[in-house]
C-alpha cells in the first residue's frame, strides 16, 4: 500500500498538473526546428525515385554552382571517409548515402549544404542522378523464392532471408496438435505502420573547431545512447560529444534509429565548421524512417471441445525492408514477440519468425510497442475469438475459462516469461459491467433479426514492458538498465536528472512526483531535467514503456538513498539514535514523540551547513536501476461497432479500456496515455498502411493518404482500471504508454468480424477501410 | 517542402490581372485561395513563373440573389457559405458541400471560383453545381461568358476556361418552391478527398411528381459527372422507393470510376449508387419542406 | 531567384517588416522574422494543423500561404494569446484537462479553438470536434482537448458575468 501524500506534496496517485505545459501553451517549447545557432547552415537530402537502381553516377556540379551552396556530399565522399554505412541496431549496417545502388524508393543519396533552406531546396533538384532500375522485390512472401532478385549483394549470404528464430517445444506442439478436438486458425497480417509523431525527426550538428566539440540537437529518445554509437561509428571521443535531445514533438519510437540525415549533418558541420540543420520533411519521414509491424502471422490453437486452449503455434515473416534496421535487444531478433501465448494458462506452445529483407524503408521499429508485443496481443486476441467460433461459444465465455488464475503468479509462460502479477478476470469484470455485455449481445440479436450490423470485440491483452534485466537485455551491447540522479539543494528543493527523455508523456512531472512520495518535498519544488547527455546519467532511454518501470524505480532507488543519509542527519539533529527515527513522507520524527521532527527540508539545511562530523557534504545520490524482472501490464478492451450496410462505413459506437497498470503515479496522465493509445490503435485498425505498388513505390508517403485521425473520426473513449501492483518494481508500478496501442487493435477487428460473423467471416485483415467491409458484404451475398 | 521562385503580382482589378495573364501567358497563374496551388507548388508539380494574387481585387466577395439567380462571387470563401443565412435557409445543399470541403482553415482561404476552375474531378462544389445547373461567369479580354456548367469540364484538370480568363461569379438559379436538394460524399477521413460524392438537386410538383432534377458526381471519373440518364429516368415520375432506386443504379453506370486506395472501382460504383438514393430522399425530403 | 519584396505584416500587435523573396511561406516568415517559434511545420500537404495563426480574424494554416500575400494584415500567433501577463481561458483550459502531451500540436489546437470561441461561446462536444477538425494530434485522442476547449468556454463566460456592472 502506498502512503497517500498531502495534495500539497504531490506524491504517488495525485493528478497534479503537467510542469510541462506552461512553456507549451505559450508557444516557448524549444523542439530541433526551434534551435537557431549564429551561423548556422541548412541540410537537404536527395533521395531515390526508385526501389532498386543501380547508381550509374552522380553528378552535382550544377547544385554546386548554384550561389549560396556550400556542398554536396554523396555516398562516394563519406565512403572515402569509411562512413558511407553504418551499422544498424540489430547486427546490420545501412547505407548513409547511396553507393552502387539503391535499396528502396526514397533513400537517400545525397546531401545538400546551402546558406538558406530554400537555396538547399532548390539545389537537391540540381543534382543529377543516373539511375538504372532493377527488378524489385516487394512481396515479402516471394524473397525466398529462387528467382528473386537479390537486394544485398553488399553481404556475404546471398540471399534475402536475414534471421530464422524459434522458440518453444515445436515436438510437444505439433503433438498437442496432432491429438486435439478443436482447432483454430488465423491469417493475420499486421500491416506495416509508421508512428509518425507530429514533429518530424531532425538535428542540429554543431562542430566547433575552436574546442573540438561536437553538440548535436537531436530528436531522439535515447540521448545517451545515440552518443556513444556517434562516437563509435564516427571515431569522434566520446567526451567530445554532447547529444542534447530538447522538447520532442512526438516520438512513438520513430525516434530511437539514428537516421542518414543526421550523420550527413554532423559529416557536414565537421567539413564546414558550421552548424548544420536537418529537418525531414513529413514525406521523407513517412517514407524513410523507421516503420513498425509488417508482420505477415499464422496462429493456431488447439482446445478441447468443452473450450480449454491446450497449445499454440505460430508461424511469423519478418518483413524488414532494404536493411535490419529494428531496434529491439540484441537476444530477440522478433522482439518480445513470444509473448504472443497472451493472458491464458495452457502448457505448450511453439513460435517461429523469419525475416526476410524486401525493396522497402528499413525498420522495424517498436512503434508505442515493447518490440514485437503489438503483433503479439493482436495475433492471440484474434485467434482466441476465432476458437470460440470454431467452438460456437461466447468469446468472453472463452477468455474466462482459460485465464491464468491470480494465485498462479508469477506464472512461468510456455514460451518462457515469468509473468509478475495479474488478475485477469478482474479487469474482465470491470471491462462487462461498464459496457453492459449481456444487453448489447441480446440489442446484436435483435438487430441481426432485422438485418442490422452491430459487432462487439474484446481483447484482454498482456503486455511486457520495462526492458530489462540486464542478463538478457542489452541494445547494441549496452545494458538495459536506467537511471536517475537527485540532487537537494540546501534550501531542501531538488534537481533531478534521467537517463531517459520523456517526448509528451509528462515525465517533468511524474519524476517529481515519485521524488515528493519518497521524500516529502513537494513536486513543485523538483526540477526535472533530461536529454543533455553532458549533465544526466547515462541510460537508455525512453521507448517501450520502460521509463516508469525501470528510470522511475531509479528514481525510487536514489531518493531512498538520499532518506538513508537524511536519517543519519536527522539523528544528529535530533540528537538520538537512527533507530529511534520514524519516516512519514517529508520528515523524520522520534518514535513516540511525533513533534521533535526534522523536516527534510531542515535536514537538506544541515547538510550543508550542520553535518556529522566526519559525514561528506551534500545530500544527492545517483541510481542505476537493473530491474529484476520485467513488467506485465494488462486489460480488457470492449469496443461495440455498428456498420453501415450501405458503405461499409464502421462506426465505433462505445469504446470501454480497462487497463491494469500497476499502482499509478498520476492518473490524470495515464488516463491521457489511454486516450492517446487508443487513437492510435484506431488509426490503425481502420486507417493506416504504408503500402507499396509493384514497382515499389510508396503508397502512403504524406498526410494526403497515411491517415490519421481528426477529433471528428476519433470516439468518446471510456476508462476503467484494477490495481495489480507489480511485486518487483520498488513502488509497485508497471508502465501504461503503450498498453492502449497494444491492446485495442483486436478489440476493434474483434467487432467487426463479430457484427459479420453470422455471414461466416472469420478475420478481415487491417486497415479495415469502408470498401473491405462492403466487399465482402457484397461476396455474402448481404448486400445488393 | 520549399516552392519553387516565382514573381508575385497583385493587380487592383480584374482587367489588370487580365492584362497579367495575356503578359506572362502559360507561365502565369491565377492565385486565389491557393489551397490546392501551393500545396503543389510545394512538391514542385506546379512551378509557375508568375503568380497573380486576386485576392486584393475588390467587390469579388458576395452571395446574393439577383434577376432569378443565386450570385457567388469569384472570390467568395467556402467558410462565407457556411456561414450565411441565405445559403443556410435556401441552398441546403450548398451548405452540406461547403462544410465537407478539407477543414476549416482551408475553407477560410478556399473559394468556390477556385473549386470549379481547377477542374479536379475530386472537388465537391463541381457535382452540386451540375446538380444546380449552374452558370460559371468567366471575365477575358474580350468581356464576359458565361458559360454552362454542363460543358465547363473536359478533362482531368481542364476546363472551358481560357488561359486568359477569370471566373468573376457562379450564378445559380433561383430554386422555385417545391426545391430541394443535398449532396452526400463518403471520405476516409476529414480533410480527405471522396471516395464518392453525389449531389441532387429535384423540383417536386404537385402529387410528388418530378419536374426537374440535376444530379452530379464527385471523383469516380476524369472529370466530374452529371448523371443524365438517372436524371432523365425520374423526370415526370413520381419520387418513391422504386423510382429512385432505378435512378440510383443509372447512376451507377454512367460512374466510370477507377481502383486506387480508396477503394476497387466496383466498390466506388456501389458507393454511387447508395449515395445516390440517400442523396435523392433527402433531396426530397427537402423539397417538402 | 526572384527579386525580394517588403512585406508588413502586424503579428501580435507589433509590427514586423521585411524584405522578403515572394516564395516565403507565412510560417518562415512567422519562424524567421519575429523568431515566434511556436507556429509548427508538422506535414507539407495542408492536413496538420500545426501551422495555424489567425490572420485578420481568420484561422489559416500558413504553410499553405505566401508571407507576402498576408502584407499588411494583422497576425495572432500562439505567443499572442497571453494578455497583461495573463493567460488566456484556453491556455489555462488546456493546462488543466490535460490537454496537451507532446506539446507540438497545442500553438495550432489554441489558434483554432480561439477562433471557435470567438464565433461559438458554448459549443457543444460536437462542434468542438468539427472546429478543431483541421488539427490533427498524435498523443491525446482529442478527448482532454474537447474538455480543455469546454473549460475555456465556461470561464469566459463566468469572466463575460464578472464584467456586468452591478445593477443590485
Amino acid at each position: 500500500m502506498i502512503c497517500r501524500t498531502s495534495p500539497e506534496v504531490g506524491g504517488m496517485g495525485h493528478s497534479i498538473k503537467r510542469k510541462e505545459d506552461l512553456r507549451f501553451i505559450q508557444g516557448k517549447g524549444n523542439y530541433v526546428d526551434d534551435v537557431n545557432l549564429p551561423d548556422m547552415v541548412y541540410g537537404h537530402m536527395v533521395r531515390s525515385p526508385y526501389a532498386h537502381a543501380r547508381l550509374k553516377g552522380i553528378n552535382t556540379e550544377n547544385a554546386k554552382q548554384l550561389p549560396g551552396v556550400l556542398t554536396v556530399i554523396t555516398g562516394e565522399d563519406l565512403a572515402k571517409a569509411n562512413l558511407a554505412w553504418m551499422p544498424t541496431l540489430f547486427f546490420d549496417k545501412q547505407m548513409v548515402l547511396a553507393t552502387g545502388k539503391v535499396l528502396f524508393q526514397s533513400q537517400e543519396v545525397a546531401f545538400v549544404v546551402a546558406e538558406d533552406p530554400y537555396i538547399a531546396a532548390d539545389a537537391a533538384e540540381l543534382v543529377e542522378v543516373d539511375y538504372e532500375e532493377l527488378p524489385v522485390l516487394v512481396d515479402p512472401h516471394k524473397a525466398l523464392d529462387p528467382d528473386a532478385p537479390i537486394l544485398r549483394d553488399d553481404r556475404e549470404d546471398k540471399s534475402n532471408h536475414i534471421f530464422h528464430w524459434e522458440v518453444g517445444d515445436r515436438a510437444a506442439t505439433d503433438k498437442v496438435f496432432e491429438d486435439a478436438e478443436v482447432k483454430a486458425k488465423v491469417h493475420a497480417v499486421f500491416q506495416r505502420c509508421h508512428p509518425a509523431p507530429l514533429e518530424t525527426c531532425g538535428c542540429v550538428a554543431d562542430h566547433n573547431a575552436a574546442t573540438g566539440r561536437l553538440t548535436i540537437y537531436l530528436t531522439s529518445q535515447a540521448p545517451h545512447a545515440h552518443r556513444t554509437l556517434f562516437a563509435i561509428v564516427g571515431g569522434i571521443p566520446e567526451n567530445n560529444i554532447r547529444v542534447i535531445s530538447p522538447d520532442i514533438g512526438g516520438g512513438f519510437g520513430n525516434k530511437v534509429p539514428i537516421y542518414p540525415g543526421y550523420v550527413c549533418a554532423v559529416v557536414a558541420s565537421l567539413t564546414l565548421g558550421r552548424p548544420v540543420k536537418w529537418i525531414e520533411t513529413r514525406s521523407e519521414n513517412l517514407q524513410s524512417t523507421g516503420f513498425a509491424r509488417d508482420y505477415h502471422m499464422t496462429a493456431e490453437l488447439a482446445a478441447t471441445q468443452d473450450g480449454k486452449i491446450q497449445a499454440m503455434r505460430v508461424k511469423t515473416l519478418a518483413d524488414h525492408g532494404a536493411f535490419n534496421a529494428a531496434a529491439q535487444p540484441t537476444k530477440f531478433p522478433a522482439g518480445l514477440f513470444s509473448i504472443c501465448t497472451g493472458a491464458y494458462d495452457y502448457p505448450t506452445a511453439f513460435c517461429e519468425v523469419d525475416g526476410v529483407y524486401t525493396n522497402k524503408a528499413p525498420g522495424g521499429i517498436a512503434y508505442r510497442c515493447s518490440f514485437r508485443v503489438t503483433e503479439a496481443a493482436y495475433l492471440i486476441e484474434r485467434a482466441v475469438d476465432v476458437l470460440a467460433q470454431e467452438l460456437k461459444t461466447d468469446p468472453v465465455e472463452l477468455r474466462r475459462k482459460n485465464f491464468i488464475s491470480p494465485e498462479k503468479f508469477p506464472y512461468k509462460s510456455p514460451l518462457g516469461w515469468s509473468y509478475d502479477s495479474g488478475d485477469y478476470d478482474a479487469a474482465m469484470k470491470v471491462a462487462l459491467d461498464t459496457i453492459g455485455y449481456d444487453a448489447l449481445r441480446k440489442e446484436q440479436q435483435e438487430k441481426r433479426a432485422k438485418g442490422e450490423l452491430m459487432g462487439i470485440g474484446i481483447s484482454s491483452f498482456v503486455e511486457v514492458v520495462g526492458a530489462g534485466p540486464a542478463h538478457t537485455f542489452d541494445i547494441a551491447g549496452i545494458k538495459m538498465f536506467d537511471s536517475c540522479e537527485i540532487r537537494i539543494h540546501p534550501t531542501g528543493k531538488a534537481m533531478c536528472r534521467m537517463g531517459t527523455k520523456s517526448q509528451g508523456q509528462g515525465h517533468e512531472t511524474t519524476y517529481a512526483q515519485i521524488v515528493a512520495q519518497e521524500l516529502g518535498i513537494p513536486a513543485a519544488d523538483v526540477t526535472v531535467e533530461e536529454g543533455d547527455t553532458d549533465t544526466a546519467p547515462y541510460g537508455l532511454g525512453t521507448y517501450a514503456s520502460r521509463s516508469t518501470p525501470v528510470s522511475g524505480a531509479a528514481t525510487a532507488m536514489a531518493a531512498r538513498k538520499i532518506r538513508d543519509k537524511a536519517k543519519k542527519i536527522a539523528a544528529h539533529l535530533l540528537e538520538c539514535s537512527e533507530e529511534d527515527l520514524d519516516w512519514e513522507p517529508g520528515k523524520f520524527f522520534v518514535k513516540g514523540a511525533p513533534s521533535k521532527a526534522k523536516t527534510i527540508q531542515d535536514i537538506a539545511f544541515a547538510a550543508y551547513t550542520n553535518m556529522p562530523e566526519g559525514m561528506e557534504a551534500g545530500l544527492e545520490a545517483v541510481d542505476y536501476y537493473d530491474p529484476p524482472n520485467l513488467t506485465f501490464p494488462f486489460g480488457t478492451y470492449i469496443c461495440v461497432v455498428d456498420i453501415d450496410k450501405g458503405t461499409g462505413e464502421v462506426k465505433v459506437r462505445r469504446f470501454v479500456a480497462v487497463d491494469d497498470c500497476g499502482n499509478i503515479i498520476n492518473p490524470m496522465i495515464v488516463e491521457g496515455q489511454i486516450h492517446g493509445g487508443l487513437t492510435e490503435g484506431l488509426a490503425i485498425a481502420f486507417m493506416q498502411q504504408i503500402g507499396y505498388d509493384e514497382n515499389g513505390n510508396v503508397q502512403g508517403g504524406t498526410f494526403m493518404d497515411y491517415l490519421l485521425p481528426t477529433a471528428v473520426e476519433t470516439p468518446h473513449w471510456e476508462t476503467g482500471k484494477t490495481c495489480t501492483p507489480s511485486p518487483h518494481h520498488p513502488f509497485g508500478a508497471k508502465g501504461v504508454g503503450e498498453s492502449p496501442n497494444v491492446g485495442s487493435p483486436a478489440a476493434f477487428v474483434n467487432a467487426v468480424v463479430d457484427a459479420l460473423s453470422h455471414l461466416g467471416v472469420k478475420h478481415i485483415d487491417m486497415p479495415i477501410a469502408p470498401w473491405k467491409v462492403w466487399n465482402i458484404l457484397k461476396e455474402k451475398g448481404a448486400v445488393n | 517542402m520549399i516552392p519553387p521562385a516565382f514573381e508575385y503580382l497583385r493587380p487592383q482589378t480584374i482587367p489588370e490581372a487580365i492584362a497579367f495573364l495575356q503578359q506572362y501567358g502559360d507561365e502565369a497563374k491565377i492565385l486565389s485561395g491557393g489551397q490546392s496551388l501551393i500545396p503543389m507548388m510545394k512538391f514542385r508539380l506546379a512551378r509557375p513563373g508568375y503568380l497573380i494574387d486576386i485576392n486584393r481585387i475588390p467587390g469579388l466577395s458576395y452571395i446574393k440573389e439577383e434577376d432569378g439567380y443565386l450570385k457567388i462571387g469569384g472570390l467568395t470563401r467556402e467558410a462565407d457559405l457556411e456561414n450565411s443565412s441565405l445559403i443556410h435557409s435556401k441552398y441546403p445543399i450548398i451548405l452540406d458541400t461547403a462544410r465537407v470541403i478539407a477543414d476549416p482553415q482551408v475553407r477560410n482561404m478556399a473559394t468556390l471560383a477556385g473549386n470549379l476552375a481547377h477542374g479536379d474531378p475530386a472537388n465537391d462544389h463541381p457535382a452540386t453545381m451540375l446538380a444546380l445547373g449552374a452558370r460559371v461567369v468567366a471575365v477575358g479580354p474580350q468581356g464576359e461568358r458565361v458559360l454552362p456548367i454542363e460543358s465547363f469540364f473536359v478533362t482531368l484538370f481542364t476546363t472551358e476556361l481560357q488561359h486568359d480568363e477569370i471566373v468573376s461569379e457562379i450564378r445559380i438559379p433561383v430554386p422555385p418552391p417545391g426545391s430541394g436538394g443535398a449532396y452526400l460524399k463518403l471520405e476516409r477521413k476529414v480533410g480527405d478527398f471522396a471516395t464518392a460524392g453525389v449531389a441532387a438537386q429535384v423540383i417536386v410538383g404537385s402529387g410528388g411528381i418530378c419536374q426537374q432534377v440535376g444530379i452530379g458526381l464527385t471523383n469516380v471519373g476524369a472529370t466530374p459527372i452529371k448523371a443524365r440518364k438517372a436524371e432523365e429516368s425520374l423526370c415526370g415520375k413520381k419520387l418513391d422507393e422504386t423510382t429512385i432506386a432505378q435512378a440510383a443504379q443509372l447512376a451507377a453506370d454512367e460512374a466510370e470510376p477507377s481502383s486506387d486506395l480508396r477503394g476497387p472501382a466496383e466498390y466506388k460504383r456501389g458507393l454511387v449508387k447508395e449515395l445516390t438514393l440517400r442523396a435523392l430522399a433527402r433531396a426530397y425530403e427537402r423539397a417538402g419542406k | 531567384m526572384a527579386k525580394k519584396q517588403l512585406v508588413q505584416i502586424k503579428v501580435n500587435g507589433r509590427n514586423r517588416e521585411a524584405m522578403v523573396e515572394p516564395r516565403l511561406l507565412l510560417v518562415h516568415f512567422i519562424r524567421g522574422i519575429p523568431g515566434l517559434t511556436g507556429t509548427h511545420v508538422g506535414c507539407d500537404t495542408t492536413h496538420c494543423g500545426a501551422c495555424t495563426v489567425l490572420l485578420d480574424g481568420k484561422t489559416v494554416k500558413s504553410c499553405t500561404m505566401f508571407a507576402v500575400q498576408a502584407d499588411g494584415c494583422e497576425l495572432l500567433t500562439v505567443e499572442g494569446l497571453m494578455q497583461n501577463g495573463k493567460l488566456h481561458p484556453l491556455q489555462e483550459g488546456f493546462k488543466e484537462e490535460h490537454g496537451l502531451q507532446c506539446g507540438f500540436c497545442t500553438p495550432g489546437m489554441l489558434i483554432s479553438s480561439y477562433a471557435l470561441l470567438s464565433k461559438n461561446e458554448n459549443p457543444s462536444e460536437e462542434e468542438i470536434r468539427w472546429g478543431i477538425s483541421g488539427n490533427l494530434c498524435r498523443c491525446t485522442g482529442y478527448q482532454n482537448i474537447v474538455k480543455a476547449v469546454q473549460y475555456a468556454a465556461g470561464k469566459m463566460e463566468q469572466g463575460g458575468k464578472d464584467d456586468l456592472p452591478n445593477i443590485a
